[in-house]
């Protein structure tokens, strides 16, 4: 019996431990914690509204917009906001590609290599690995001697014994068994999508000014005027032309890259679609609204949540179910530690009673993290890609459902497969897919309204403080990437008096709650095979599934009973 | 062409980065850091050095958009030929390795390179409740800034929060927050500010120190003047509406259509530096203005506090000898401006640097006074 420490956890976003019981091989318990905290809830309170947004953006980079968009969300519920169509059009387009790029670079950059040995790319046969490139995908970049460039580049960083990023890697861990030509092809992959990431984000250059952190969100729309005649409009038709042809891109990459190596990966890894399934319990608020935001039915990706791994109902969202403990979050509630708070009436009171730093082990008895425990109505639920295409899967929707049964066809796997490791992987990728199919028609979309003259992209008849109610509250869902987002807002005064945030990773690496049920991380380790206590690698495996985002799962809440003293420094 | 010319994009091309790539990224450093084109030799030469230098990127509290920002540059792709040219050992959102094996690469850096390698660190340290609120590994930010960055030949602090603190640090400061310069008093730190950072910037900075073995110059704030030297104002693509009188009065009106002016919906361009509106973002493809946002002053001195709130019209228009405001510049003044850009153009400079950032802004929420003056 052992206890196992992975701190930090690399390749995601923000700061995560996990400590681990191992025995007999296996993981028996597991503990998840996010060591850091910033408070950016409590730094938004007193400001105007209209900019919440453009803080609360930068809770997270990686995430980059999807708090921007649930800031103005919120802000816009509580006053009451209709935005016009070219806004919603404008801003689905910037969320789509946020998904196509986030998840690309989640699987070549963030998770590949737990599953590609890059030093068994310098065993491959090139021109074997070139025949395996084919047989899987037309992707046109597959010869020989394009192979074989990459394996000597691979060869001359492990020649230079320096090998940079790669220092550190478990390579040659008996957990890795591809073939030596697929891994050379994942590799080349590795680097192909690092370019086609940097190109494809240049949508977001064009229809938010840059990236990371967008700049053109708007209580009301977007900045980014629309105008057939003039060349300095924000977007304007060759400014269309140009995000066609770079949105275009992406359905290529994906059909053609992306699917063929997940399904070539996942087919060598075959076990992992029978470990690391999570609570069985599924939740997603809907994305991609194609009408108004308050026409939940006609959202592109529907709402709804499964529980206990029962595919044949799809459960309605109340949001008002959503509740937070913090029993064994570093935080104190004034009616105890045991209730459970609704992020409307949530308070935040951080007090760290962890072990002194530098330390060794948490005290996983009592409190152990930063992140609270998010529940719905109880339940522990899973955020994310997996929980997005269960629902729309379950719900029928019919090009979900054509692509899961071809995946699991080609898998020759039964939609149980799903509620696993890799059933996280195979979702994420076929999301990916599934937005890459519609993105360009957006765009379309947009231009059609433009030949129409319908120009509007913002509504500024309550963009002035004095046309606002003295106090108003709103809250804004969304699906980011990694799962379910909510911002709850209360204004007073026409500044900000409470603030809320409960974010993906919160529902998914979160800590026990008081009812003593384990989060989602900690429930999918469990059973998980451990080679070598040492070199963790399976525990990475389960834990990048998820594609957690530690700066984003990290927030207080309202300070309502706050306790301790503004600093300054 | 110097054999100096031919040699290093071959030796660059074994480290896997095409000529191409190399070419354009050379290019681009001697041109962000405005040197004449005769040391492109001393670039090359610099990068092509057989024993990569060792760097590390610390994480702290941070979004991790500095890292982000880096791996989304292209043409050059910067990030692919730092990376090569830079034996890049620790960085928590890219590196392969994790927990024991992560922190014992970064301990063998500390001794092994000890006075040799370059540290870069991203996001804020918080120093309230003896560091509780940021730790890695067991230990606190500061802890570990306090021994990477003093054994480090040289440190860059990239995005507002490593610089000053940035979001983080801004009221009421919940964690204590700290930028790195004032976290390790006594280390040379070069500072990037930005929200975040902009990669070419930094990579310049970096080439800077291989090529010359120092820092580039730097103002008060020890950040590069190249970077930070020069007005958004100055330099944005909207000027010309902005001299004649022509903007936007509100949002998706006939002004946002052609893009028009954005001082009038808040924009901080006239009070603010960085080099944004040229390098600009995502391979030159935007920046906030172009998109019809206003700037937000994110490369200012502790910008959250002091340019806040964003949509707040700034009261003066710095320029011209007197201060105008917007209303008065009218179409009759037009001709007058024409004829003291020039002039304008170096007063606003020294004018950004000695006055309007370094103040707490009228309706900000900042409540302190004075801002802790960066050591040098
Ligand atoms: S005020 Fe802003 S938009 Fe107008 S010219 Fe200056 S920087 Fe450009």
């Amino acid at each position: 019996m052992a206890r196992m420490v992975v701190d930090p956890i690399t390749r995601i976003e923000g700061h995560l431990r996990v400590e681990a019981q191992v025995d007999g091989g296996k993981i028996t318990d597991a503990w998840s914690s996010g060591t850091m905290f910033r408070g950016i809830e409590l730094i938004v309170q007193g400001r105007d509204p209209r900019e919440a947004w453009l803080w609360t953006q930068r809770i997270c980079a990686v995430c980059t917009m999807v708090h921007a968009l649930a800031s103005v969300r919120a802000v816009e519920n509580a006053l009451e906001i209709e935005i016009p169509n070219n806004a919603r059009i404008v801003r689905n387009l910037i969320s789509a590609s946020q998904y196509i790029h986030d998840h690309i670079v989640h699987f070549y950059h963030l998770h590949a290599l737990d599953w590609v040995d890059i030093t068994g790319a310098l065993k491959a046969d090139p021109a074997k690995t070139s025949q395996l490139a084919q047989s899987i995908s037309e992707w046109p970049v597959s010869s020989t001697a394009y192979f074989r460039g990459v394996q000597d580049r691979v060869k001359a960083l492990v020649e230079s014994r320096q090998l940079s990023l790669f220092t550190s890697g478990y390579w040659g861990h008996p957990a890795y068994h591809l073939p030596p030509e697929a891994d050379l092809l994942a590799v080349a992959h590795y680097l192909q999508a690092l370019e086609f990431q940097r190109e494809f984000i240049r949508i977001h250059a064009v229809l938010g000014g840059k990236n990371p952190h967008l700049q053109s969100y708007l209580v009301g729309g977007m900045t980014t005027a629309i105008d057939p005649n003039w060349p300095d409009a924000p977007l304007n038709p060759e400014r269309l032309d140009f995000l066609v042809q770079v949105a275009g891109t992406a359905k290529k990459f994906v059909d053609q890259v992306l699917i063929p190596d997940v399904l070539a990966v996942a087919g060598f890894y075959r076990g992992w679609f029978s470990l690391g399934m999570g609570p069985g319990n599924y939740l997603s608020y809907g994305a991609f609204p194609q009408g108004r935001i308050q026409d939940t039915a006609r959202y592109f990706l529907p709402r709804g949540i499964i529980l206990n791994n029962d595919l044949s109902k799809v459960h309605p969202v109340d949001p008002n179910k959503v509740s937070e403990y913090v029993t064994h979050s570093w935080y104190e509630y004034t009616e105890g530690n045991d209730v459970s708070l609704a992020p409307a009436k949530g308070e935040t009171n951080p007090k760290y009673t962890g072990p002194k730093p530098p330390y060794q082990f948490l005290n996983v008895e009592e409190k152990y993290s930063w992140l609270k425990a998010p529940r719905y109505d109880n339940y522990v639920m899973e955020v994310g890609p997996l929980s997005r295409m269960l629902v729309a899967y379950a719900a029928g929707q019919p090009e979900v459902k054509a692509m899961v049964d071809g995946a699991l066809a080609k898998l020759k796997a039964p939609p149980a497969a799903l509620f696993s490791t890799l059933g996280r992987v195979a979702a994420r990728a076929l999301e990916t897919q599934l937005l890459a199919n519609h993105i360009v028609g957006w765009i379309e979309e947009l231009r059609d309204n433009m030949g129409h003259g319908d120009l509007q992209m913002h509504n500024g008849e309550k963009w002035e403080p004095d046309s606002w109610p003295r106090s108003a509250q709103g809250y804004g869902l969304f699906e980011a990437p990694r799962g379910s987002l909510g911002h709850w807002v209360e204004i007073e005064d026409t500044l900000i008096k409470n603030y809320q945030i409960v974010v993906p990773s919160t529902w998914n690496a979160g800590p026990r709650d008081g009812k003593g049920q384990r989060g989602p991380y900690e429930t999918a380790l469990l059973e998980t095979p451990i080679a070598d206590p040492e070199r963790p690698l399976e525990v990475l495996r389960t834990i990048h599934s998820f594609d957690p985002c530690l700066a984003c799962a990290v927030h207080v809440t309202d300070a309502r009973g706050r306790t301790y003293a503004r600093r300054e420094i | 062409m110097s054999p100096l010319h031919e040699d290093l994009p071959r030796a660059a091309e074994r480290r896997g980065v095409s000529r191409r790539d190399f070419l354009q990224f050379c290019s681009l450093m001697v041109t962000t850091l405005a040197l004449p084109t005769r040391y492109m030799d001393k670039v090359v030469h610099a990068l092509s050095q057989t024993r990569r230098p060792v760097l590390v990127w610390l994480e702290f509290q941070d979004c991790a958009g500095n890292t982000e920002s880096m791996i989304r540059s292209s043409h050059p792709p910067v990030a692919e030929v730092v990376l090569n040219l830079l034996s890049w050992e620790y960085h928590e959102t890219i590196m392969a390795g994790a927990g024991k094996q992560a922190e014992a690469t970064l301990e063998r850096v500390v001794k092994e390179e000890k006075g040799k390698y370059i540290a870069v660190v991203e996001g804020s340290i918080p120093t309230a409740d003896d560091g509780v609120y940021c730790t890695i590994a067991g230990r606190t930010a500061l802890d570990i800034a306090r021994e990477v960055c003093t054994n480090a030949a040289a440190n860059i602090a990239v995005g507002a929060c490593a610089w000053d603190g940035g979001l983080v640090r801004a009221n009421p400061n919940p964690t204590g927050a700290i930028g790195l310069q004032e976290a390790v008093p006594g280390v040379k730190v070069v500072n990037l500010g930005g929200c975040p950072h902009n990669v070419a910037n930094t990579a310049a900075v970096i080439v800077h120190y291989l090529t010359f073995h120092e820092m580039p110059a730097l103002d008060q704030y020890n950040r590069p003047l190249f970077a930070y030297g020069q007005l958004i104002h100055d330099q944005c693509e909207r000027r010309a509406h902005y001299d004649a009188g022509r903007f936007v009065e509100e949002w998706g009106d006939e002004g946002s259509r052609k893009g028009w002016c954005l001082y009038k919906m808040g924009c901080k361009g006239p009070e603010a530096t960085y080099n944004c509106p040229s390098v600009r973002w995502n391979d030159g493809t935007g920046w906030p203005v172009k998109a019809g946002h206003g700037c937000i002053a994110c490369a200012a001195y502790r910008f959250w506090d002091w340019s806040s709130p964003f949509y707040k019209r700034l009261p003066k228009v710095p320029g011209f000898g007197v201060d105008v405001t917007a209303e008065d510049i009218g179409w009759g003044v037009v001709g007058t401006v024409a004829g003291v850009t020039a002039v304008h153009a170096v007063g606003s400079v020294i004018r950004s640097r000695k006055s309007k950032l370094e103040g707490p802004k009228a309706g900000g929420a900042g409540e302190e006074s004075k801002p802790a003056s960066p050591k040098a």
